[in-house]
């Protein structure tokens, strides 16, 4: 076997038939599926913005601000998230509710999505169950740091994620991201 | 005179366009079979009113892209000689396959026309020297970058060609003993003689060791993986190393080139050339006593196919090594160069010789 190797043309060979045989299995199964074998895949590859991979449920994604039935926010600006955030990314401005019955309510909810690092210390330490991140939405950007502040309005607008994880509400999108 | 200028043309024409296209399409047989190769699916993005066409257009993009890229030169670059290098490259691979015949003679309206873009009496030689020409391209370059990189890998490139030149001419002296001729087209007819009456005389069949030391040999001098030492893409990053846009284009394009060739060059003097066996002027003619008469046209349409078959067959197989295996460390491609191919093809051509003196030649 020493000697065998030493010669190269033996383990090339062998080599190239395994490379050989891949392709024309792979081949195979793409020309099985372009002719309509769904199940026959040739390749691993998920094209991205096409295709999506379903998500797990308990995957963090973008935070949205839970809505009592009037539509305001559940938050009672406790400051418990903001205290508790790691990353320090979560601005509170306290007001008074109208209603005598709930003590407080933010009148500025600002999430600095630049600095967040989605470790959900903030959905844990919510007494009110007003903070959660199951939207979905992960390809939020922006062109600048102001831009990744996210408002208590656009926080609040956001649904939870449909069935695989996939988003139900818009992505929302910076001004400065428009075209 | 306008005929036979017409004809001459459309000679040259036919052999431009195919090893020009062949070349262009190559990038697309790369990025695809290595995809395939390697469970993923490859460039399909490229798009023209939304058909992709498997990725067709990528070559399309990709040179459209290089077209209109930056063309930057280094300060300090020699001006005329880095200009240069990358058509000295390109020139000398598009010339190479001018004498590798893609046909019999085609018999047209009382006019013999060689299916062949130059009829050349020494064309191995030819061909050998275009492909060794093409390093003086790499060398320039690597050397008027005024980069240590880039020199290094100019002269990593200047000494790997050298070594693989060696071995090729080496392994071919074998067949040229067999043809009796450095006419490629000799060479192809005398591969169309059947052993015991059945067994093409192919060179992969009388030649079998020189055929295994010049695909090898063939495939270092492509410069591509696994002999891509003078590119060392993870450690040089290689005589094209100052280059962009469509000069480094034409670098890359050279190595396509460099492939068809080789691949042309291996066709026609190892795999029959245009030969389709038991293929005869007339028609086929089966060793088990069949025959089918076919018409001139064609049978040379026949050949010409075989010969495009055989030389694409050939390139994927050499995309399949440039896929399978790794790089090979500078030393050893030296050491495998002349302490492995060349000696063995010098005894290839001693055992030739013997063979020849105890069995005759073939013809």
């Amino acid at each position: 076997m020493k000697v065998l190797q030493r010669f190269y043309l033996a383990e090339v060979l062998s080599g190239l038939g395994l490379t050989a045989a891949h392709f024309f299995r792979n081949l195979g199964r793409h020309i099985a599926h372009a002719l309509g074998r769904v199940d026959a895949r040739g390749a691993v590859t998920i094209q991205y913005p096409e295709e999506r991979r379903p998500y797990a449920p308990r995957l963090r994604s973008l935070h949205r601000l839970v809505r009592r039935e009037d539509g305001s926010p559940r938050c009672v600006a406790c400051m418990m998230c903001e205290t508790v955030c790691p990353a320090r990314c979560i601005y509170i401005v306290a007001d008074e509710h109208p209603n005598p019955e709930i003590e407080k309510v933010p009148a500025r909810f600002d999430i600095d999505l630049g600095k967040c690092v989605f470790c959900g210390y903030c959905v844990e330490a919510c007494p009110e169950d007003a903070i959660r991140m199951d939207t979905g939405i992960l390809e939020f950007s922006s062109y600048s740091r102001d831009g990744m502040i996210y408002t208590k309005e656009v926080l609040l607008a956001l649904e939870p994620a449909g069935p695989g994880g996939r988003p139900t509400s818009p992505v929302p999108i910076s001004a400065d991201r428009r075209p | 005179m306008i005929g036979d200028l017409s004809i001459a043309f459309g000679r040259v024409a036919f052999v431009m366009l195919f090893v020009l296209n062949l070349g262009g399409l190559l990038t697309w047989v790369e990025r695809k079979q290595s995809a395939i190769m390697q469970d993923r699916i490859g460039a399909n993005r490229a798009s023209i009113l939304g058909f992709r066409l498997l990725g067709l257009f990528h070559p399309l993009a990709d040179a459209i892209k290089m077209l209109t890229k930056e063309d930057f030169r280094p300060a300090r670059a020699d001006r005329f000689l880095f200009g240069l290098a990358p058509f000295v490259s390109v020139f000398c691979a598009l010339v190479a396959f001018a004498s590798i015949p893609f046909g019999d003679v085609l018999r047209v309206a009382g006019r013999e026309i060689p299916l062949q873009a130059v009829t050349l009496n020494v064309g191995i030689l030819y061909v050998f020297a275009m492909l060794s020409l093409g390093v003086y391209g790499v060398m320039m370059a690597g050397w008027s970058s005024a980069n240590n990189f880039a020199l290094l890998g100019g002269q990593r490139a200047a000494a790997l060609m050298i070594s693989a030149e060696v071995a090729i001419g080496a392994s071919i002296m074998g067949i040229v003993m067999i043809g009796g001729s450095l006419n490629m087209q000799d060479i192809v007819r005398v591969q169309g003689h059947l052993f015991w009456g059945w067994l093409p005389a192919w060179g992969i069949v009388t030649q079998p060791l020189a055929f295994i030391l010049f695909l090898t040999a063939g495939i270092a001098a492509t410069k591509r993986i696994p002999f891509d030492t003078p590119e060392g893409e993870s450690e040089i990053i290689g005589y094209f190393i100052e280059y962009s846009g469509m000069k480094f284009g034409m670098f890359a394009m050279a190595d396509f080139l460099e492939t068809v060739v080789i691949a042309g060059m291996t066709t026609s003097l190892f795999l029959g050339g245009w030969q389709v066996p038991y293929l005869v002027a007339e028609g086929f003619r089966f060793p088990w006593g069949g025959a089918v008469a076919l018409p001139h046209l064609l049978v040379v349409l026949l050949q010409v196919g075989a010969f495009v078959s055989k030389v694409c067959a050939t390139i994927f197989f050499m995309m399949l090594v440039r896929w399978t295996l790794p790089r090979f460390r500078y030393d050893q491609a030296m050491r495998l160069g002349w302490l492995g191919l060349f000696p063995l093809s010098v005894l290839n051509i001693v055992l030739t010789g013997i063979g020849l003196l105890l069995w005759g030649g073939p013809a």
